[in-house]
């Protein structure tokens, strides 16, 4: 699940940028070839993606890359690219309906032959795929994840984008709440005001404090702030590994139950506090 | 394309870490050339130079000028402007 922390756009006719991607520093990279790449350029991004992710497959970070969406001509050829490129995971934008996923999914099948190992990840941007979150997180097959994306959709309703994001409130609680039903990634929307610093910080500890997963990101500098909102504080830690410890003690001696600091140490906890270990490491 | 027109493309851009790549029909039809321009000639030119005549056996292309401007390209990069601007000209003889 750590994969899905800190996940870096990057646009995929960039070979620069691609070349740099092992040493941003974040979790996953999404190698753009939707929104980041002219209509002219879609043929040379998606071989340019092709060759970066077998020849400069950066160690350590997962690879995503997002492919045009179901409406336009481009999107076969984008897959057959990333399945060429053993993509960890395909990226599809506009993703309204459960049908759409299966569409792609068979798509990779047919490239690949089967047993390739690549998942599926939906970006949900429309108010049409808000509606329908439950039932595309509960798709099953390749879906590891989703994410939110937070622009094209204030976009559509007609909201006001603010660094606070009251706007989006409703979107984040339905997707999450869908994804954590299904128990796949929940991915927050990336923050689209790249200079202000401080209100990443906040975005980014709001998400986390939500439970999401991680957090989409469209600059190379917001990796390390994200990271920080999403590790667990030290006192985080400690509690707990004591609470690890206490249950792992009760389980030893045949307790029941067992308190903490006036607690009751009980499955709920102990899987928050198995969270807080996992994101610590 | 019509009677007189010249096949032609291009890939590529002139930013770092990337190469510019334009190919055209040779003037006789036969032979063709390779021209290299990079800020790394010195280094590496030998190199590019062999990645392009690699590529252009790889896509079964001859008899094509071949302009190269090279920012600091790594091999996959040159490769994939090559596969790109390959298939491009490609077409553009359809």
């Amino acid at each position: 699940m750590k994969a899905f922390r800190t996940m870096l756009f990057m646009p995929g006719n960039n070979p620069g940028m691609l070349a740099s991607a092992d040493s941003l520093g974040a979790d996953s990279v999404i190698l753009d070839i939707e929104d980041a790449v002219a209509k002219s350029e879609k043929d040379a991004a998606r071989i340019l993606v092709r060759h970066s992710l077998t020849d400069l497959r950066p160690q350590g970070v997962m690879c995503v890359v997002r492919i045009n969406g179901l409406e336009t001509p481009f999107w076969r050829d984008d897959v057959a690219a990333a399945v060429a490129g053993r993509a960890d995971v395909v990226l599809l934008p506009k993703c309204e309906r459960p049908d759409d996923l299966r569409e792609i999914s068979a798509c990779i099948d047919a490239a690949s032959g089967g047993g390739d190992g690549i998942r599926l990840m939906a970006l949900v941007e429309s108010s049409r795929g808000i509606e329908n979150v439950s039932a595309i997180a509960a798709s099953g097959g390749r879906l590891a994840g989703m994410l939110l994306g937070a622009e094209d959709l204030t976009a559509e309703m007609g909201a006001r984008r603010t660094p606070e994001g009251a706007e989006i409130a409703y979107a984040r609680g339905r997707m999450l709440m869908a994804c954590k039903a299904c128990g796949i990634a929940a991915v927050d929307t990336p923050f689209p005001f790249v200079t202000d610093m401080e209100g990443l910080a906040k975005d980014a500890a709001c998400a986390a404090q939500f439970g999401f997963s991680g957090k989409a990101l469209i600059s190379p500098h917001h990796v390390h702030a994200v990271k920080e909102a999403f590790m667990p504080t030290e006192a985080q830690i400690a509690w707990a590994a004591r609470v690890m410890d206490t249950a792992k003690a009760a389980e030893r001696d045949g307790k029941g139950a067992v308190s903490l600091d006036g607690m009751m140490i009980d499955l709920p906890i102990i899987k928050r506090a198995e969270r807080i270990l996992q994101m610590a490491e | 394309m019509t009677v007189g027109q010249i096949a032609s493309a291009q890939a590529g851009t002139l930013e770092s870490n990337d190469i510019f790549i334009r190919m055209t029909a040779a003037p006789d039809g036969k032979g063709g050339s390779i021209a290299v321009e990079s800020i790394v000639m010195q280094q590496f030119g030998d190199d590019i130079l062999q990645t392009i005549k690699d590529c252009l056996a790889a896509a079964g292309l001859d008899g094509v000028d071949i302009h190269a401007n090279d920012r600091g390209a790594l091999k996959c990069t040159i490769v994939a402007r090559m596969e790109a601007v390959a298939a491009r000209y490609k077409e553009a003889r359809r």
